[in-house]
């Protein structure tokens, strides 16, 4: 039998989803003179170790949930002072798009330059303060249900199994964590929100998610070309032949500039490796002339959940939540789902606290979060934006641009159409032999790097002698089916070279270097046979971003 | 009996260090920090002899600003009873901390003090050495293994090429290497309840010890960059470049 504890709420990951509705529901037990036990687990070895994000954010849910984060210290240093957005239309010209030409969704005004891996830990210090147990470090590995098929809680993984399976001498079993509710809010492609999908089949009346692989680096450049709240967009090249996407460069405080680009995971051509395609993007002199003469400080990559109001499936089912990325309440015309993942944690806890006060809610499934969800803002903030990635997936960057700028600006998002998308990322690419191979130019050690040299500062270390946390369903495919169809595209696509195909005497074998994994989930996006499943290492593992 | 471990906030072992542009120090700012491996090991050690039956209480204590109460908590999770934090503004130099660990050591009159061999920042390796000879107490560096009973503690240690084994009277001072155990994971509700145990806070002044500058940092520099390796066709090539490019054969 495995050591259990009970909790009221058990939430899984702290991300900005998941401590806000820690720190909301501890708000609203304070004001009603009531205890909660609520714990937060996760996966990185501290708060914030594994989140990456842009991150330019709109402070509104923060409002909201502390009216007085000035006062309290968040780190939001950097008010954004200047918008400018780019179509690049080759390796070295580009244009700036007059305002008034860029979707109002895209404007920054009034919102901040931070990182949310800092903004993480604050909430975290201050869900600590209200009361909340926080532990990083622990996995949530599998969900437990009860007799009646509801959800119990979670089990956190087994710590010190070998590579072969075997119990080390410092072995140490999981716990359950059982609660009266169970909230979810593992961020894009959670590996249990996955399950609750399927279980549940909460996703029925849902279009097909859509997701994107984001990059990003942290640079220190030199003083002279710091401008503090500058903020750039764009599109265009290197991205080609229907690859959509888009970049980013923001200039944060103490001289450090981050830089980024997002790539659509329902690419086409197998050939395409985002991230060389980020490496040469940096040298396009409209991003170089802020880099050049800096160091790269960090590098990083992760998965965006980005299908929106359309794609959005059910958030309850009995026993829990789903809430943030892990649902998927990004919103896309903006590419923003910080301010969006906290709101809907907050409206989670008030829901969860009603039910709680009246105990006999428990187990019972939350429909009503669904009726708050749908009278709150991010629900309004969704629904005007549910075109925005249909529309580019359907007509392409330019006409799709068009039609958002209409949408967006002249109809606020209103204009009574709705665009569907239906079919998933990963059937989308084509045989190798019908793609045209990409060459991409080698790294120069100044602008651009190689993806060892990258995960390399991207901290991350699991321990060794650990089962593969990469489950092939069938591990012959990768060889027998993937390679001489699509060239085995997970070579290309995964940010952190975890899989290689290898020569041995004459024989091509599928290495995986699961320590290098820097937990982006793109392979079990992507990989088009989905026979990639990734689970959660030991706690602890993987990347240890510092201000991401 | 009790023990007395002494512990040390540092980067963690998975940072990839970085030389502050002004080559002053390390860069420091976001950087995830952790409990000093070697002070890890020390911290099993004691809890393992408390489980023993051989000590009955440890006790944990650290030096530096209120951030390395993170560690301490760190330590009474693994097991160690109760923790002791002397405010300082940054990690004091080896004799400093030596001269406060020595002030705690007349406190508490510990029957044994663990630490660990160095910290992996400053790599001084001299804190344990300091405080053995400050106290007056025997010593015994870089524990493989350690045998403790009322009188004495029975400690090997890794010398070059071999071990050693020697005999300390008690009190002593004895400091850990990697070998000498494995540390355990730490359990969630031993988390919780390392909340809950005692953490007095001390300062050099109330100890009675002045901190003195003995030296100063003039420059900290990153290691130079490692050239990208080559593949040669030939036993050949391989013997004519080590031979005329690198010059040493
Ligand atoms: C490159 C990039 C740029 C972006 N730019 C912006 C931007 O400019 N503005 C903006 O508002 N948004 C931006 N976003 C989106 C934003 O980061 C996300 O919408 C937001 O982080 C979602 O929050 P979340 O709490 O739902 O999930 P996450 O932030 O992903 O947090 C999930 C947490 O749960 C943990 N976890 C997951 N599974 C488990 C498990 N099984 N057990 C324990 N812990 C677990 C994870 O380690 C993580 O800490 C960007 C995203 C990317 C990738
Ligand atoms: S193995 Fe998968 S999850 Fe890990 S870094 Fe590569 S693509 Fe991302």
């Amino acid at each position: 039998m495995r050591e259990s504890m009970e909790f009221d709420v058990v939430i899984v990951g702290a991300g900005p989803a998941g401590l806000a509705t820690a720190c909301r529901l501890m708000q609203l037990a304070q004001d009603n003179d009531q205890e909660l036990s609520v714990c937060v687990v996760e996966k990185g070895s501290e708060v914030g170790a594994h989140i990456l994000s842009g991150a330019v954010i709109e402070s509104r849910a923060l409002d909201e949930l502390f009216p007085d984060w000035k006062a309290m210290g968040a780190p939001l240093h950097t008010a954004v002072t200047k918008d400018e957005v780019y179509l690049l239309t080759s390796a070295t010209a580009g244009k700036c798009l007059p305002n008034a030409l860029v979707p109002k969704t895209m404007h920054n005004q009034g919102n901040y330059i931070v990182s949310l891996g800092n903004l993480c830990r604050w909430l975290a210090e201050q869900a600590e303060g209200l009361g909340v147990e926080v532990f990083p470090g622990f996995a949530a590995a599998e969900i437990l249900y009860h007799e009646d098929g509801s959800v119990k809680g979670i089990a956190t993984g087994d710590m010190g199994i070998g590579v072969d399976g075997e119990q080390t001498a410092n072995y140490m079993e999981g716990m359950e964590l059982h609660a009266k509710y169970t909230v979810f809010a593992e961020g894009c492609r959670g590996h249990l929100g996955k399950q609750l999908i399927a279980e549940f089949g909460l996703d029925t009346e849902a279009d097909a998610q859509h997701y994107a692989i984001g990059f990003k680096e942290l640079w220190q450049v030199p003083e002279e070309k710091h401008q503090p709240g500058l903020v750039v967009h764009g599109t265009g090249w290197p991205l080609q032949g229907g690859t959509s996407g888009g970049f980013f460069l923001y200039h944060l405080d103490n001289n450090e500039v981050v830089v980024g680009l997002i790539v659509d995971l329902n690419y086409s051509n197998p050939w395409l490796s985002p991230f060389d395609e980020f490496q040469r993007l940096k040298h396009h002199p409209v991003l170089a002339q802020h880099l050049e003469g800096g160091s790269r400080i960090s590098y990083g990559a992760r998965a965006i959940t980005k299908g929106g109001f359309n794609t959005l499936p059910k958030m309850s089912f009995p026993g829990g939540l789903l809430v943030g990325c892990n649902a998927g309440t990004l919103n896309f015309s903006k590419i923003k789902g910080t301010h969006t993942a906290m709101k809907s944690g907050m409206v989670a806890a008030e829901t969860l606290f009603d039910a709680l006060s009246n105990s006999e809610g428990a187990r019972a499934e939350l429909t009503e979060y669904a009726n708050r969800f749908a009278d709150s803002w991010v629900y309004d903030e969704l629904f005007r934006a549910r075109n925005f990635g249909p529309a580019l997936h359907k007509f392409g960057p330019i006409l799709g641009g068009a039609f958002n700028f209409i949408d967006q600006n002249l109809f606020a998002g209103k204009l009574p159409i709705t665009l569907h998308d239906r079919s998933a990322d990963h059937t989308h690419l084509v045989p190798a032999d019908q793609a045209m191979q990409i060459k991409y130019p080698k790294p120069d050690g100044k602008l651009s790097f190689d993806k060892l040299s990258s995960v390399f500062i991207s901290n991350t270390n699991h321990e060794e002698n650990q089962p593969c946390h990469l489950r092939l369903k069938d591990p012959e495919l990768p060889i027998r089916d993937n390679l001489p169809t699509y060239a085995e595209p997970a070579q290309r696509y995964c940010p952190a070279g975890v899989y290689e195909v290898v020569e041995e005497g004459g024989q091509a074998r599928f290495q995986i270097n699961a320590q290098n994994c820097i937990h982006c989930k793109t392979c079990d996006i992507k990989d088009p046979a989905q026979n990639i499943t990734w689970v959660v290492p030991e706690g602890g593992g993987g990347p240890n971003y510092p201000n991401m | 009996m009790k023990i007395l471990v002494c512990v040390k906030r540092v980067i963690d072992y998975n940072v990839k260090v970085r030389v502050k542009a002004d080559q002053s120090d390390v860069d420091l700012t976001n950087v995830k920090m952790a409990l000093n491996p070697f002070c890890e090991i020390a911290v099993e050690e004691a809890v393992r002899l408390k489980e023993q039956g051989k000590a009955d209480e440890v006790v944990v204590v650290s030096i530096g600003p209120k951030a390395v109460q993170e560690q301490l908590r760190t330590a009474l999770a693994l097991g160690a009873d109760r923790a002791i934090q002397i405010e300082t503004e940054a990690a004091p130099e080896a004799l400093n901390t030596a001269k406060l660990l020595a002030k705690v050591v007349e406190q508490e009159q510990p029957g044994l003090v663990l630490m660990g061999k160095q910290s992996i920042d400053s790599d001084n390796n001299q804190t344990g050495q300091m405080l053995a000879a400050l106290i007056g107490a025997p010593q015994a560096t870089f524990a493989y293994s350690l045998e403790l009973d009322a009188e004495q503690v029975v400690v090997t240690r890794e010398v070059d090429g071999g071990l050693k084994t020697l005999a300390l009277k008690l009190p002593a001072v004895v400091t850990t290497d990697l070998r000498l155990n494995e540390p355990r994971y730490v359990k969630l509700p031993d988390i919780m309840k390392a909340k809950k145990k005692p953490l007095a806070v001390e300062t050099p002044d109330g100890l009675g010890v002045a901190l003195k500058q003995h030296q100063t940092v003039l420059k900290v520099e990153a290691p130079g960059q490692r050239q990208a390796g080559i593949r040669v066709d030939s036993v050949d090539a391989l013997l004519d470049k080590l031979k005329n490019e690198a010059k040493v054969i």
